[in-house]
Parts: C-alpha cells; structure tokens; sequence
C-alpha cells in the first residue's frame, strides 16, 4: 500500500513560487490501478515520481507499506517498483532481450532464470523471442519499443509498476492495443499500478481508481463511474467533457450486462465482453434495433435490445445523481 | 626528378617524359585512362577502375624515380644525387586525392579502406626496404643516419605517447567534470581556448622558466627528468594542446546520451557506478574517442616543433636539414610524421567505428 501524507512540494526558491504540491494526502491500496489525471502543470508526474524517490517532498511523508520510503536505502527501493517513461528510454546498446533482463541481473537471478523470464515477458508482449530478443531497440517500432519499456519494467516482478505517461506519444491504434495489454496484465497480477495521464478515456479505461489533481491539490478522488456521474465541481465536469458523459458512462458497461436470453435472430453481432458503447455505435451503424451476443466461444449468448439502453430501469444500476444536470 | 653531381648543388630536373621509353609507356597509358576515367558517369565499375589506375600509377612511379636513380649512379658518377621532384610529390598527392575521392564515392567501410591503402603502399615500402630505392638521395640520407633514425622515430612516438597519457589522465575527469557541473565547464574551456591560440614556440617558451625553476627547487625532480627543456616541457605543451579536443570530446560524448536512458536507469535502481559505465561510457564512446583522435594527430604534428627545446624526434631532423638546406633531410624527418598521423588516424577511426558498431544509432532513442 502506498500513502501520501501532507506531501508538499515546490520547485524554486522564491517564496511566492507556485507550489507543485499542496499538502496531498492519498492512499493508494494494494491492487489498484490508480490513474493520476490533470493539466500539464498539476503535479501529477511530481506525485508518481515521488513514489520510487526522484523527487523528494519538501514535506510530508510517502510511505510504502506502512514504512517512510524516505529511510529505505533508495536502490533497494527503486528495485522493488517498475518504471515506465514516456520516452522508453530502452538502453540504444543493449539487445532487446538484455533491456528486459536489466532488473533481474541487478537482482542477481540465476542466468537461466533471467533468460526464461526474458522469453516469458515476450511471449507476453506478444513479440516473438528469437525474433525480437536479439533485436536493438532502434530496429523496433514506437509501439515495441514501448512494449519492451513495460516489459523491461515487469521483469524483476516488482510490486508496483509506476507508468509516466506511458503510451502519450503512441498512435492511438497501437496506444489502445498497449492500454489492453496493461489491463490484462493487471487483472491477471494484480499488482499495484500508479498511472500518469492526461488521456480522460485512457483514465476512464484503464483506472480502478482515478485521482483528479489540479494546481498540485487533488480535486476527486473515485471510480470511474463516481467521477463521471457525481463529478465534485464544474471544472472536474469540464475535464471529463460534458456533452458526451452519457457516452463515457455506457463505456463502463458490458453489453451482456443487459441481454435479454432470447433467440439469435438475423441482426448484426458483437462479444459479449464489448461495452455498451460499442454497442450503440454497432446498433446505430446498422440502423436496428437489437443486436446478438457471442461469447468467447462464438456462441449465442443473448440478445441486447436497444430500449433497454435507454430505459433507466435497467441502467438504473448505474448510481446516476439526478442534479447532474446542475454540476453539468 | 633531379639529377645533381653532389648534396651541395641543386642539380637539373629529368621529366616524366624523358624517361618514356619500355614500359614506361605502361604508366602513360594509365595516365591518360586516369584523365579518361575522369570524364565517365559515376559507375561503381569506373569508380573502382579509378581505385586501380591510382593505385598502380602510385607505386609505378615510384618504382621509376628509384630504377632512374640506380641507373644515374651506374652511369655517371657515384657521388650523383637523384632526389624526387615537386612533380612526382604533387603526383603522388593528387592521385592520394582521387583515391580518397573514388573511396569516398564508392562508400568503402574502413577495412576496405585500409586494404587499398596497404596495395599501394606496400610495394613502396618492400622497395625501401628490399634496397632497389637506395639510390634516391632521401634513402642515401637515411644510410647516413640509418644508426640513430629509429631512435628518433621512437622519441617521436614517446612524446606523443607521454603527451597523450597525461592528457588523458586528466582530459577525460575534466571532461566529466564539466558535464556534471556547468560551472566547471564556464571556468574551464575560455582557459584552454587561450591556450590553443598561444603559438606552440611561445608555449614552449613559457613553460621553460616555470619548469626550470622547478627543477632548480627540488633537485628530485630534475633527477626524475624535468628541466626547463627537453622532454618535459615539450610534453607538458604538448599536453596542454591535447586537454581541449579531448575535454570537449569528453562533454559531448556524455552529452549527447539521452537523457530517456539517464532517468529510465535511475527509475529502475541503477546505481551511479552502474549508470555511469553500463550507460554513459559505452554510449559516449565514439565522441570521446573522435575528440581523443584530433588531439593525438595534432599531437604528431606539433611533437615535431619540441625539438625546438630539445626534446628530440622526428623534428630535430627536419629542423637540421631546414637549417642546412638540406632538403631531403627535412624529407626524411617529415614523411614519417606524416605516415605517423595517417597510421594514427587509421587506428582511431577504426576505434570509434568498433565502437559505434556497440552503439547503433540513438536516434529512436531520444
């Protein structure tokens, strides 16, 4: 578990200087993917760098499972957290498969150990071992650098995975396949993952939490959905967007969650794992008004009908406030 | 060429043409396919076709210039002196130009680079040492010296050698130091860039009264060899020539790692010792080295003028023949200087490419 007590922090020396932190406090539970989101500016990459120590709080106390990571001897640390940037930084001399292997080898692991490990994290990153393995990094694309960067990250097995903007400066095709990838990794681990962004869909996607910073204060603190349907003031309303918050919200839900068990009928069809959101646009493409549902298998697995969408009844279980309107 | 009776006087000039005759005509030929070649579009074919002509011209009239003089002895008197015209020099100039053009061209790596230059030079070098070039008067010179000329050439390499070592004991701290602290640097490089304008005689003279003095204080030290001349003031200037390309080297080699790699290291627990050889040497490597490269050729150059203050080397030859009029003596002292800068060249540049070869591009990586 991670906590942030009373962290405050200011670059310069003048005494009028804005200040990057303002007594945050935060608690970052153990199997989160917490996703710091903000302006350029609000101190979201301060906070995340603050975690593995390459920034330091001016005051406070960051603590990592119960002790100041202030006193922890800094590499020991460092070791135990795996660091993502946005600019990958993959070292240009090394080998694809000795970039992934650095952790390990600092760790001490056996030679074999390293090198299953190595081909493990590949195969992961679905880039095949002795294809990319002996590779450098610059006969890679953006994307595989990237996947290399996170794999790199995850190869000491670390606790937590801190991510600085990680897939900010990809394509957005391959910058969704990464964001699936992070998810899976996630779900199947379940390590603590603290994320930096300033993608509000990338956020809503990925975050069990989302921690919404402005001018170093953190402004809301919730699930996806809280902050969507309960945003606390107008400018976090503005920073999700507010014509399409009702958009953002079927993005949360899976399409199976409003099946009906009907018959498959002769309409179009999408996984039962896509979201509502998906959903609409398959509906709305097709101009009809319900579609099949297939299961991983390829099986029927129910049919969604498109008045159940919209029927409040059942996307009643959403918590939506009634004066959202009024934040909105 | 020139032919003369004795050393003393200046002798007549025999042309390229006089000598026409056999297969002589073999090098005119190449000659005039040279020009030819000259004129044809840029085909890899003619290109190395140039390589060819040039190289065979090169070590042909060489092989002339020395048949001629063996020849000129037999027949006239033994006394004679044959030494190489400004024709034959600039000859052999302009065609090192087109080799280096028509390499340049063809983009040959640097091994096939050296194997050119080893074709060409080769032949020149088994006929200097085989005998057949004996009676050029540069050789006949060297005969007069032949006891004491390695000894000199070894001087030579001992002072660049010296100057290099110390440059690089303290060049490449410096140079770390001005990365890692600006400040440094902004006290440091306005100092070697005065030193770099300051005439090579006149550091010389500089550094004699200090270096004398010192000397004169602590007697140890003149024991140990420094003096206000000889070797220790020449390889001290020397060394003060070298600190500037090697300290820039040094900061734009480590400049130039990007900082993506510096900060991922650090984030995953490199510690300092480990960023600093795992990442910053091996990638500031080529750039160092090109630095270290300018200072050891500019150091065989310039190693030439401490014979000025005693030090020796290859440059008391030139000097002495500079002072006598004798020319082939300056030859003697100058070729193997300039042979000493190109080997040095050749090394380093084979150097960094090793090295770049571990570092492939970084481009992707900023």
């Amino acid at each position: 578990m991670i906590e942030f007590n009373n962290v405050t922090k200011t670059y310069g020396l003048a005494a009028h200087a804005p200040k990057a932190l303002d007594d945050v406090s935060l608690r970052i539970g153990r199997g989160e993917l917490v996703v710091l989101i903000g302006a350029s500016g609000s101190g979201k990459s301060t906070l995340l760098k603050m975690i593995n120590r390459m920034e330091q709080p001016d005051s406070g106390r960051v603590m990592l499972d119960g002790q100041d990571t202030a006193h922890m001897p800094l590499r020991e640390l460092r070791l135990r957290m795996g660091y993502v940037i946005q600019s990958v930084g993959l070292f240009p001399h090394w080998t694809v498969a000795r970039n992934i292997g650095v952790v390990p080898t600092m760790l001490d692991w056996p030679r074999e150990r390293i090198a299953a490990r190595v081909t493990e994290l590949l195969r992961v990153f679905d880039l095949d071992p002795a294809t990319y393995g002996p590779r450098y990094p610059h006969q890679l694309s953006g994307g595989q650098q990237q996947r290399v960067g996170v794999a790199r990250a995850l190869a000491g097995d670390p606790e937590v995975l801190l991510m600085d903007e990680p897939f900010g400066a990809l394509d957005p095709l391959i910058r969704t396949a990464l964001q699936d990838e992070v998810k899976r990794i996630h779900q199947a681990s379940g390590k603590t993952i603290v994320m930096v962004t300033h993608d509000i869909d990338e956020a809503l996607r990925l975050g069990t939490q989302i921690v919404l910073l402005e001018q170093g204060r953190i402004v809301q603190v919730g699930s996806p959905l809280a902050l969507l349907s309960q945003p606390a003031n107008a400018q976090v309303a503005d920073f999700i967007g507010r014509s399409d918050v009702g958009i953002k919200l079927l993005s949360l839900q899976r399409a199976d969650s409003l099946a009906r068990a009907d018959a498959p009928h002769s309409g179009p069809s999408l996984p039962a794992n896509a979201t509502l959101r998906e959903a609409v646009s398959t509906l709305a493409l097709h101009g009809c008004q319900s579609l099949n549902l297939l299961d991983d298998t390829g099986a029927h697995a129910g049919v969604l009908h498109a008045t159940d969408l919209f029927n409040r009844r059942h996307t009643g279980s959403l918590p939506l406030s009634d004066d959202q309107g009024q934040h909105a | 060429m020139r032919v003369a009776p004795n050393r003393l006087v200046s002798g007549e000039a025999v042309s390229f043409f006089a000598l026409l005759q056999g297969p002589v005509w073999g090098l005119a030929v190449l000659l005039v396919g040279l020009l030819l070649l000259s004129l044809a579009p840029p085909r890899r074919i003619y290109l190395w076709l140039t390589v060819a002509a040039a190289t065979v011209l090169a070590v042909g009239l060489g092989a002339l210039a020395a048949s001629h003089a063996t020849l000129v002895v037999q027949a006239s008197a033994p006394f004679a002196r044959t030494a190489l015209g400004s024709g034959l020099w600039l000859a052999w100039l302009l065609l090192g130009l087109v080799l280096a053009d028509a390499l340049q061209a063809l983009r040959a790596g640097t091994l096939a680079r050296m194997g050119v230059a080893t074709t060409a030079l080769l032949p020149l070098a088994l006929l200097l040492v085989s005998g057949g070039a004996d009676e050029l008067s540069i050789m006949k010179e060297y005969a007069n010296r032949s006891d004491e000329y390695w000894g000199v050439i070894a001087r030579h390499c001992q002072i660049v050698a010296l100057a290099l070592l110390f440059t690089l004991a303290v060049g490449l701290p410096l140079g770390w130091a001005t990365h890692r602290y600006a400040r440094v640097g902004r006290a440091m490089f306005p100092l070697l860039n005065i030193v770099q304008t300051i005439p090579s005689i006149a550091l010389f003279g500089l550094l004699m009264a200090p270096l004398a003095w010192l000397a004169a204080s602590w007697p140890a030290l003149g024991r140990a060899g420094i003096s206000g001349v000889g070797l220790a003031p020449g390889v001290l200037a020397l060394t003060l020539y070298s600190l500037l390309p090697v300290v820039r080297g040094t900061l734009a080699g480590l400049a130039q790692v990007p900082s993506a790699v510096t900060q991922a290291a650090q984030g995953l627990g490199f510690t300092p010792a480990q960023l600093f050889w795992q990442a910053q040497v091996p990638l500031a490597l080529p750039v160092v080295l090109s630095g270290v490269r300018i200072a050891s050729i500019q150091a065989v150059g310039l190693a030439a003028v401490t014979a000025l203050i005693g030090a020796g080397g290859l440059g008391s030859l030139m000097f002495e023949g500079l002072f006598s009029s004798a020319q082939d003596l300056v030859l003697l002292g100058v070729v193997p200087i300039v042979v000493l800068g190109a080997l040095v060249d050749g090394l380093f540049k084979l150097l960094i490419g090793l090295s770049a070869k571990a570092t492939p591009t970084m481009e992707l990586a900023q």
